[in-house]
């Protein structure tokens, strides 16, 4: 038995039998004798919250970067909505991404742009026919969601961490994505901005019934967000259940993420 | 020696993948047509008063330093001609490239390396964009157009700083002196040398984004990204010339 699982109960609404992800055997290495994923399964079910932790180097990051493609897996299967994205070319993967957002652990936003420039980017590319007005009110709708409206026309170096935080957020909810992959969105940010951004993925996932992947290392922000908790260790998933249940595993290991 | 030897060949590999792709991707739509005029106006037109002022110095000071040689020999009506000669074929080509090697290619490489280590890169793949036309093809593209208009630009000022440096010592009037300057080029003098400014602003666009689009991960190699432009396209430029040099010596 995995030490992590030990009484574990997981809810009801965890699993369903079509996962939105569904990852089978994931390997990846880096040059020889860097083996960063050894075999990682996951699951994750429609309108779920997934928290993994892990720590540095364990690779958190690299899995959600397979799962869009950002990063080539050596092995293993990766099923987004129920299609193999090692199986495709670049065009069909980029529709399955743009059903996909992805927030980075920097936010990633555009430099040279202003942060309207920011969100209209992805946006007139993906929906062409859209108006001046509509991609306007988009943009608006988008920045409302996050409570920056008056940061629409500011540079990304104007902006605060929580900020630059919240107008990726905005750009990565602009295409209604179904899946939100969050790579450490609280990093670097005081307690109570992290409790904002972490009320402000839980709100999301409320409002857009969007399925989340949030990699991080906040555990008030895992307790906050996470349905179910996987902890990675040596390039598999050590442990995995509720955040409560983990909280009480009798595996020491597990239990020092929670101290 | 073996594993320097890998590396090199590597590198040449990478290079030649990137390179083809350009040629793959220019033809594909979408066009970021928007992109590449803003590009264009970034490295043709914001160049203009660096290259401006290089040309005029070097018309000036090859008519102030060639004067007393002529001299000499009494051929200094010869001078209109010997400088318009000289820029258009060489010089101007040849620093107004150097100059675009260290503005634009270093640019380009910081820009799009700084873009990578902060994941903007990444960002814009896992928003179903292609960063690879929309920052790449349109500037290679754009250089490819704008370094030739900036050496033609360069070889019109040049020969006006030729002008002014003729008459710091003697008095010689504008329409003789650009009379002279027209009778003494031919097409065979300007088609080469222009057509090889196009190879220029390929490969100092080209160095540029493969220094960048490749940087490892960490601000430093933003650093390394930058300078290894400037190195990368300095160098190759002077290839570029020699082979020109020797082609148009073998055909024209």
């Amino acid at each position: 038995m995995i030490p992590g699982e030990a009484n574990i109960k997981l809810p009801d609404t965890v699993f369903s039998e079509n996962p939105v992800i569904a990852v089978k055997g994931l390997c990846k290495s880096f040059g020889k004798d860097n083996d960063v994923l050894k075999g990682v399964d996951l699951t994750v079910a429609k309108g779920e919250n997934l928290v993994v932790l892990g720590k540095s180097g364990s690779g958190k990051s690299i899995t959600i970067k397979c799962l869009v493609g950002l990063i080539v897996a050596d092995k293993g299967e990766i099923k987004v909505f129920d299609i193999d994205i090692t199986q495709l070319d670049n065009n069909a993967l980029n529709e399955v991404r743009v059903r996909i957002g992805f927030l980075f652990q920097n936010s990633a936003l555009y430099d040279s742009m202003t942060v309207r420039q920011n969100l209209e980017f992805p946006l007139r590319r993906h929906s062409k026919k859209l108006s001046s007005k509509e991609v306007e009110e988009k943009i608006l709708e988008a920045l409302g969601n996050v409570g920056l409206e008056e940061a629409i026309d500011k540079m990304p170096s104007e902006l605060s961490g929580g900020m630059r935080k919240r107008i990726g957020l905005a750009r990565t909810l602009i295409l209604k994505p179904e899946i939100i992959l969050y790579d450490e969105p609280t990093t670097g940010l005081d307690t109570i901005t992290s409790r904002e951004i972490s009320e402000l993925i839980l709100s999301i996932q409320k409002k857009n019934k969007t399925t989340s992947i949030i990699i991080t290392h906040d555990m008030a922000c895992a307790k906050l967000t996470g349905d179910r908790v996987i902890i990675l260790k040596d390039g598999v998933i050590d442990a995995e259940g509720t955040y409560d249940d983990l909280e009480k595993s009798e595996d020491e290991w597990v239990r020092s993420f929670f101290i | 020696m073996v594993v320097y030897l890998k590396s090199v060949f590597n590198d040449a590999g990478d290079v030649t993948l990137f390179t083809a792709r350009f040629f793959k991707e220019l033809f594909m739509p979408p066009f970021e047509i928007k992109e590449f005029i803003r590009q264009c106006y970034t490295i043709g037109y914001k160049s203009l008063p660096l290259v401006g002022i290089t040309g005029f110095i070097m018309g000036l000071v090859l008519t102030l330093q060639s004067r007393p040689t002529l001299a000499e020999f009494g051929a200094e009506s010869w001078l209109p001609g010997m400088v318009a000669l000289s820029l258009i074929r060489e010089i101007a080509p040849v620093i107004t490239a150097l100059i675009c090697a260290g503005k634009i290619s270093s640019g380009i490489g910081a820009e799009l390396g700084s873009m990578k280590v902060t994941e903007q890169i990444d960002a814009m793949e896992v928003s179903a964009i292609n960063p690879y036309k929309y920052l790449v093809v349109t500037r290679i593209l754009a250089t490819t157009l704008m370094v030739p208009l900036l050496v033609v630009f360069a070889d019109g000022v040049g020969i006006l700083g030729g002008y002014i440096g003729i008459n710091i010592h003697s008095d010689v009037n504008m329409f003789r002196y650009f009379s002279q300057v027209l009778a003494s080029l031919e097409f065979l003098d300007i088609i080469p040398a222009t057509i090889k400014t196009f190879f220029f602003g390929f490969f100092i666009g080209m160095i540029g984004c493969y220094k960048g689009f490749t940087a490892a991960n960490g601000t430093e190699s933003v650093g390394k990204a930058a300078n290894s432009a400037v190195v990368a396209a300095s160098l190759t430029i002077f290839i570029i010339d020699m082979i020109a040099v020797q082609l148009t010596d073998l055909f024209f």
